[in-house]
């Protein structure tokens, strides 16, 4: 993969710092300036097909070790590999959503290497000519926005699975069902600046795969698995620094904090004036550390050479646009259209769309209650969802519909009942899935608005209060909020509140 | 001047896990770079707007369906296996240290 460097973002020229006053190259280190990272990552995602990429074997994950292999993906000899159109369409799906140019003749390759998960002793993967190149990726960061390039992306099967023992035992055991799952991998450009920008560029691409429906790129399930190259430089210099690939990073929290860690190791070596080598470190989440690969030496020479067993694929025209026509709508759009339709905030309208499921719920509790989404943006975000996160749920699994959400909004709009009164609704539906109506019905938990029936009861409040009433009219007028107590209280919380305000400082001031 | 070295045959030889005697390696050597000689004699030719060749066959997108079939028993699978356990994995030399 390329590594030379690009523009930055803004399209800002950076000055270029090649020597210190001091005459000393920056990137050998040995002083105190601004560091920034270079991140890059190589991102590997398993496609939800039924079968593999080159056999029909199942993709169907757990069975029983060894059960889903044929002569094809044990590599046997004399037989013959034929590609899964489904992977082909799943992959241009991807480069479409990552904004990627598709070539219209892509090749499969040889990667060479030796490794008992990998029974034919090369992977099947692509090398010069990918599926797709020069994509972007835009995230959302408390900096503002970036761009993130795609460098590639292409189809390749997965390798086995490798078991180890007990310490002491002198084995290791293989499990071939994995080998020849369909893979694409995702190759980003060196333009990733912090750790949190690698965090905020995974959590997107995961979002991405999953409106797409291509995989559930769970990465503590292994369906997403990320290394990082990285390197560290003198800020506005626009060489390279001498990189170390991160493996072993198997969630978002992993990855952060191992490029957290190796940023700061790469920084104290450079300070103390030391060098970095390049070389394989894996993330050891147990110790917080990265630590050098202890396996047998990596020989990184994979020989690549086309596979005479596959023809090369040709992506015509037409195909790209019967794939194209599928696509969903994408969550970068879905948002924007969120924000102007809904008038929604930049922020509400991010946490809708994180998922198709809860972007879907919203809009058909919309959809039941049009007049007033900002209202049901704040019930589905703020009490179904804490409810949902505090018991491990997700949205799929909420007890509550979208059309009982957009029922109880309607009964606070009718004014039928108080803000407050559906907190309570809402946690008498979220547990018997009741619609707020009946419950409403059944509780007698209709508002007061009436204001000649509340203006008995706040006569009376007054009567029973007459030095409070005294202290309002001297002046200390947030005793209101005394009042709007007493009255709550006489009528079990019923009170419409604006009537009961309105009619309060009519009275009050009727005795001044 | 050669254009493979000894070395380089070594590295490739190492790599594919193949070990050869010290003549072995000298005939592999002198015969890799007759090979290469005789690829110069192509490079006389003009492929000039001429597209890469990626296959002997003219042929593309030769695809299957996503269908899943059944696969090998594990009986089956396991039938060729050096060494395998009871729980149906193949038996290897451990991999990584520890």
């Amino acid at each position: 993969m390329g590594e030379e460097e690009k523009l930055n973002m803004e399209g800002k020229a950076s000055p270029v710092v090649t020597q210190t006053p001091q005459g000393r190259d920056p990137l050998k280190g040995g002083l105190k300036v601004d560091y920034e990272a270079v991140i890059g990552l190589e991102v590997h995602v398993q496609l939800k097909t039924n079968s593999k990429i080159f056999c029909p074997c199942s993709t169907e994950f757990g069975a029983p070790p060894n059960t889903h292999t044929c002569p094809v993906c044990q590599g046997m000899p004399g037989v013959l590999p034929v590609l899964n159109r489904k992977v082909v369409e799943y992959a241009i799906k991807a480069a479409l959503a990552l904004n990627c140019r598709i070539n219209p003749i892509s090749v499969f390759a040889r990667k060479n290497y030796f490794y008992p998960d990998l029974p034919k002793g090369y992977q099947i993967s692509q090398y010069e000519l990918p599926l797709a190149e020069h994509g972007y990726l835009e995230i959302e960061t408390s900096q503002g926005k970036r761009r993130i390039g795609i460098t590639r992306i292409h189809m390749e099967e997965d390798a086995g699975k490798n078991v180890h023992g007990e310490l002491g035992d002198p084995h290791s055991y293989v499990d071939l069902n994995r080998t020849g799952v369909p893979l694409i991998e995702i190759v980003s450009e060196p333009d990733i600046r912090t750790p949190e920008e690698a965090r905020l560029y995974l959590q997107k691409l995961r979002t991405i795969m999953r409106y797409l429906g291509i995989s559930d790129a769970d990465m503590e399930k292994g369906e997403m698995r990320c290394d990082a190259n990285i390197s560290i430089r003198p800020k506005g210099e626009k060489r390279l620094g001498v990189k170390t690939e991160l493996k072993n990073m198997n969630s978002f929290r992993h990855v952060q904090r191992a490029l957290e860690y190796e940023i700061k190791r790469q920084h104290r070596i450079l300070e103390e004036g030391g060098e970095i080598i390049q070389e394989t470190l894996l993330w050891n989440p147990q110790l917080g550390v990265t630590e050098t690969m202890r396996s047998k030496e990596e020989a990184h020479d994979y020989r690549y050479f086309p596979d005479p067993d596959l023809v090369p694929l040709k992506v015509s025209e037409a195909w790209l646009n019967e794939v194209r026509s599928t696509l969903p709508e994408l969550p970068d759009e879905k948002k924007v259209r969120f924000m102007k339709s809904y008038s929604l905030s930049a922020y509400d309208a991010e946490v809708l769309i994180s998922s198709r499921e809860m972007a879907d719920f919203y809009e058909e509790a919309v959809k039941a209650h049009p007049s007033n989404p900002k209202a049901i943006a704040n019930w589905v975000m703020v009490e179904l969802m804490g409810r949902l996160h505090a018991e491990n749920k997700n949205i799929q699994n909420s007890p509550v519909s979208p059309q009982q959400v957009a029922q109880l909004v309607a009964l606070i709009d009718r004014g039928t009942i108080s803000g407050k009164m559906a907190k309570e609704v809402f946690a008498k539906t979220y547990q018997t899935g009741k619609d707020p109506q009946r419950i409403v019905e059944e509780e007698g938990l209709v508002q007061l608005s009436d204001e000649s029936e509340l203006e008995v009861i706040v006569e009376r409040v007054l009567d029973e209060h007459p030095d409070e009433v005294k202290k309002y009219l001297a002046g200390k007028t947030k005793i209101v909020g005394f009042f709007v107590g007493q009255i709550m209280k006489a009528t079990k919380g019923k009170a419409n509140p604006q009537v009961v305000n309105k009619l309060l400082i009519r009275k009050l001031q009727e005795r001044g | 001047m050669e254009k493979i070295s000894r070395s380089e045959v070594l590295h490739v030889a190492r790599l594919a896990r193949l070990e050869f005697t010290p003549q072995e390696v000298e005939e592999f050597t002198h015969q890799l770079n007759r090979i290469i000689e005789y690829m110069d004699q192509l490079k006389e030719l003009d492929t000039e707007g001429v597209e890469p060749t990626f296959h002997a066959l003219a042929q593309t997108n030769v695809m299957r369906d996503d269908q899943a079939k059944p696969s090998l028993s594990q009986e089956e699978a396991l039938a060729n296996a050096p060494d395998r356990d009871e729980r149906g994995f193949f038996r290897v030399p451990r991999i990584i240290q520890g």
